[in-house]
């Protein structure tokens, strides 16, 4: 199905999506769009192990578990954050990262 | 053909929706669409001939997270509030090293010389990846099995304490000693 697309257009992809995130976790102040942002570095990462599995060792399927659990460890990671975010609410009345500096030294 | 016709359309809204993403004000429509570009992963992932893989995201990922993230932007912020975006400053210094960071990777990419491998492909059915996640010879995969259960048990322990009311939580143990 993928016959004719070199492996490179994934790669290309994936890389702009990962740096797209980190210009995203850089300017945003918001904690849960910071998040999202995590989320597009996470799943550009998958993108690479399943295209590096489907091209380079297709005859095993390596790539393909370190994405499913890369997909356990991301959901596992949202849920956590996003308690926290929840509790920072409570306490804060705000989930900017500019306000939250009860810790900064 | 058609699947380069199918890959542009794709890898068009995956970029698209993701600069979006990071720049929208409003954070429920940045949440959705995160939604399409992770949906657009999946539609990639089914490309690759890996379908238990792009259900697993689909229903995780896109069924999960992301309706995990919308409760958590009606929870916290007003529907109509708009997200405070960084100064003109700090989003330029941040767009220069992205892109260095961005044209140094894609450089590199675009001198390796990769070997495509012409071995039989490896099939992902459902039969083989459940064998695959319970062997422990070689090719199997029951460690990071069990331990990604461990994990998720205490992630799910860990939400329910941190996101606990703190009246009848942490305070309420300290007293009682």
């Amino acid at each position: 199905m993928t016959g004719s697309i070199p492996i490179q257009y994934f790669l290309i992809i994936s890389t702009l999506m990962f740096f797209i995130g980190i210009y995203g976790f850089l300017t945003r102040k918001n904690l849960i769009t910071m998040l999202m942002s995590i989320e597009l570095i996470l799943n550009s990462v998958n993108i690479n192990f399943v295209t590096f599995n489907k091209y380079l060792y297709p005859q095993n399927l390596q790539g393909h578990f370190f994405t499913l659990i890369i997909i356990a460890i991301a959901a596992a990671e949202a849920a956590v954050a996003i308690a926290i975010i929840i509790n920072i609410y409570r306490n804060f009345r705000s989930i900017d990262v500019d306000n939250v500096d009860e810790m900064k030294f | 053909m058609n699947s380069e016709i199918m890959f542009y359309l794709l890898a068009g809204m995956i970029l698209v929706f993701s600069v979006l993403t990071v720049t929208s004000r409003k954070i429920l429509r940045a949440a959705v669409y995160l939604l399409f570009v992770l949906i657009s992963t999946a539609a990639i992932y089914f490309m690759l001939e890996y379908t238990f893989l792009a259900a697993v995201q689909l229903t995780v990922y896109a069924g999960g997270i992301v309706v995990l993230i919308i409760f958590s932007v009606l929870l916290t912020s007003h529907i109509s509030e708009k997200a405070i975006m960084a100064d003109r400053k700090q989003s330029l210094l941040s767009a220069l090293a992205v892109g260095a960071g961005a044209l140094l990777t894609l450089l590199t990419i675009l001198r390796f010389t990769f070997v495509p491998s012409d071995l039989p492909a490896q099939t992902s059915t459902v039969t083989d990846v459940g064998n695959a996640l319970i062997s422990y010879d070689r090719d199997g995969f029951a460690l990071p099995f069990e331990v990604i259960s461990i994990l998720l048990l205490a992630a799910l322990i860990g939400a329910i304490i941190v996101a606990r009311k703190e009246k009848d939580g942490i305070v309420s143990a300290k007293e009682k000693k």
